[in-house]
């Protein structure tokens, strides 16, 4: 009877379609980038092979460096934040508002779906210093605090703030709702157990709760890092990686190098070396998620 | 990892601790609890009134930038900052984006819809192999395909095309889309499918007229997921579309801002509503759809 579902042509011709376009658009091109990162020129051009020299160019360029040093920050600081705020979100919705927190958590989620360009030109807006002030320096002169005022997005110390505080700002009800879900998952009875032999507040969270999400906080690491890393909208918009290069993450650099400077195979170096970060930062995490779980 | 997202935050209304599920709280209780309610206060200021604040000031006139405080409100709704930031380009870069935003869904879904069928439904070596190489799409990071594919486009001269763009939108599509997509035809009960093999249908009746009815719950589900990929996409739209007339919402708003952005903020705030308001018509409907679908997705970096 299940000789029907192992039609192989049938199969083919379902799949075909997905399998062409996807490997046409999507696996070509990455292997074809791999290629890339032995030569250099673009395409108009023309390309040469240059061998290894992306890579030892990529090791002993101070810009590659200081664009993989922000990278890293953001990640660092955005992936903390975004997972931290939404755990402390997520203990808020169960503990506090049980069966009422359906429209609350509607509300916070909403900034994920809004457009970056949208947000970030918004943003830029709220922290604007001239012609006019923004909503921040508007507010700090409104409570006579002019010291203060400073041109938030001019400088790459606070831009880089800003930038956190805007990402946080869009993902932190997402990662609420995420965490959420893991953990209305526990079950009722050990979370009453633990509240009879005395465990409560701080406690009750640190030895009961966070030990029963331990996977579903991994899981909200691991795409926060990945997500962030990755982070190239809301630089572009709101600041275009400067003042100078000091918000330039990796994706930008890639991008100005490639499309700026013409310089294909190094772009695509860059791209490399982002991929390999991803890639290791996950098993990273996975590994010491597993270790902890066992 | 990722099952057990998907599998879970479908069922997240159930089985809240019953914590405290006692009927009428102590006004001592009430005390402890104030803090809390001013704490979510805050946090709803602090998530909403952005908005709410670029909705009141895309009526604002230019003087009234200058003269009133930020958070005053505009004096009469003027709706001239919208005419004038429509005329202005992005009456053309909303029209652009609804241009390749809707073919590329409509292929997404066509194309993933059939795949997913083959790959979870019907038995053959090698699709889990396959259903594997879909996954590893979603790690991809786009900077990676993103040199070869402007070399594919130049050299096809469908560059600066939307062509380009609904391409790399369907194929970009598809991991996400085949993945959620194959979760739904998991649901789908192996006796109606063989109930189906036994009354004489076809394997294309089976997919057509059995398979894709019980699943079209999660087309609703995969179109609105890439609906904000698609509207929200800045990267590709930068790379492969060079001519002002050809932009889409996002880009052109980049360029909108740039041009008129540090002095006419009245229609820049125009233009920023103009291009968030589909996403948020959507979500103010749609919302709890959106948050399944999109917590089940966020495989996508």
């Amino acid at each position: 009877m299940e000789t029907m579902l192992r039609d192989r042509r049938a199969a083919l011709l379902l799949v075909g379609p997905a399998l062409l376009i996807y490997s046409l658009i999507v696996l070509v091109p990455v292997v074809w980038s791999l290629v890339y990162t032995l030569f250099e020129g673009n395409v108009l051009s023309g390309f040469q092979f240059v061998g290894f020299q992306n890579y030892t160019l990529l090791v002993r360029d101070p810009s590659f460096w200081q664009a993989f040093a922000f990278t890293l920050k953001y990640a660092v600081v955005v992936t903390i934040g975004q997972v931290g705020i939404g755990l402390l979100l997520s203990l808020l919705y169960v503990f506090y508002l049980g069966k009422a927190s359906g429209l609350i958590r509607t509300l916070i989620f909403f900034p994920l779906v809004l457009p970056t360009v949208a947000v970030a030109q918004l943003f830029s807006k709220i922290f604007e210093i001239a012609p006019q002030y923004g909503l921040v320096n508007s507010l700090l002169q409104g409570v006579h605090l002019d010291g203060a005022i400073q041109p938030w997005l001019g400088q790459g110390g606070t831009a880089f703030w800003v930038i956190v505080i805007m990402d946080i700002w869009r993902a932190m009800g997402f990662y609420a709702v995420l965490l959420f879900a893991g953990l209305v998952e526990i079950p009722g009875d050990i979370i009453e157990g633990a509240r009879v032999d005395g465990a409560t507040g701080w406690r009750l969270v640190r030895y009961i709760v966070l030990p029963l999400m331990t996977p579903i906080l991994f899981s909200s690491l691991i795409f926060s890092v990945n997500g962030t890393l990755k982070v190239f909208d809301s630089v572009l918009a709101l600041t275009g990686g400067g003042p100078g290069q000091t918000t330039t993450p990796l994706t930008l650099s890639m991008f100005n190098t490639a499309f700026s400077n013409g310089q294909y195979g190094y772009g695509s170096t860059i791209a490399t070396a982002l991929a390999i970060m991803c890639l290791l930062v996950t098993l990273l995490i996975f590994r010491s998620a597993r270790r902890d779980v066992a | 990892m990722s099952q057990i997202l998907t599998g879970r935050v479908h069922e997240t209304k159930r089985s809240v601790p019953t914590v405290r599920a006692k009927r009428g709280i102590p006004t001592r209780k009430l005390l402890t609890r104030a803090p809390v309610w001013v704490l979510i206060g805050l946090l709803l200021v602090v998530v909403l009134y952005p908005l709410l604040w670029m909705l009141l000031s895309s009526f604002k006139t230019n003087a009234e930038f200058s003269l009133q405080p930020f958070w005053a409100l505009p004096s009469a709704l003027h709706w001239q900052n919208y005419a004038d930031a429509w005329t202005s380009g992005m009456s053309t870069y909303f029209l652009n984006s609804v241009l390749v935003v809707f073919p590329s869904l409509a292929l997404i879904l066509l194309i993933s819809v059939a795949a997913s069928f083959a790959l979870e439904v019907m038995l053959w070596r090698g699709r889990n192999g396959i259903l594997l190489i879909f996954l590893a799409g979603i790690m991809v990071p786009l900077q990676m395909v993103l040199l070869p594919l402007f070399t594919i486009y130049f050299q096809t001269g469908l560059i600066d095309t939307r062509w380009a763009l609904i391409l790399t939108y369907t194929a970009f599509g598809l991991p996400l889309s085949v993945f959620l997509m194959a979760g739904f035809y998991k649901a789908v009960p192996r006796a109606v499918i063989e109930a189906a093999v036994l009354d004489g249908a076809n394997i294309y009746q089976i997919f057509y007229r059995v398979a894709l009815p019980m699943v079209a719950n999660g087309l609703v589900t995969i179109a609105l997921v890439q609906f904000f990929f698609l509207w929200n996409d800045l990267l590709f739209s930068l790379t492969f579309i060079s001519s002002d007339s050809n932009r889409t919402i996002q880009t052109g708003l980049l360029n909108f801002t740039g041009e008129h952005g540090s002095v006419d903020w009245g229609p820049t705030f125009a233009a920023i509503s103009i291009a968030v308001i589909p996403t948020l018509l959507l979500y103010v409907v749609l919302n709890q759809k959106v948050i399944k679908g999109l917590t089940a997705g966020s495989v996508k970096g």
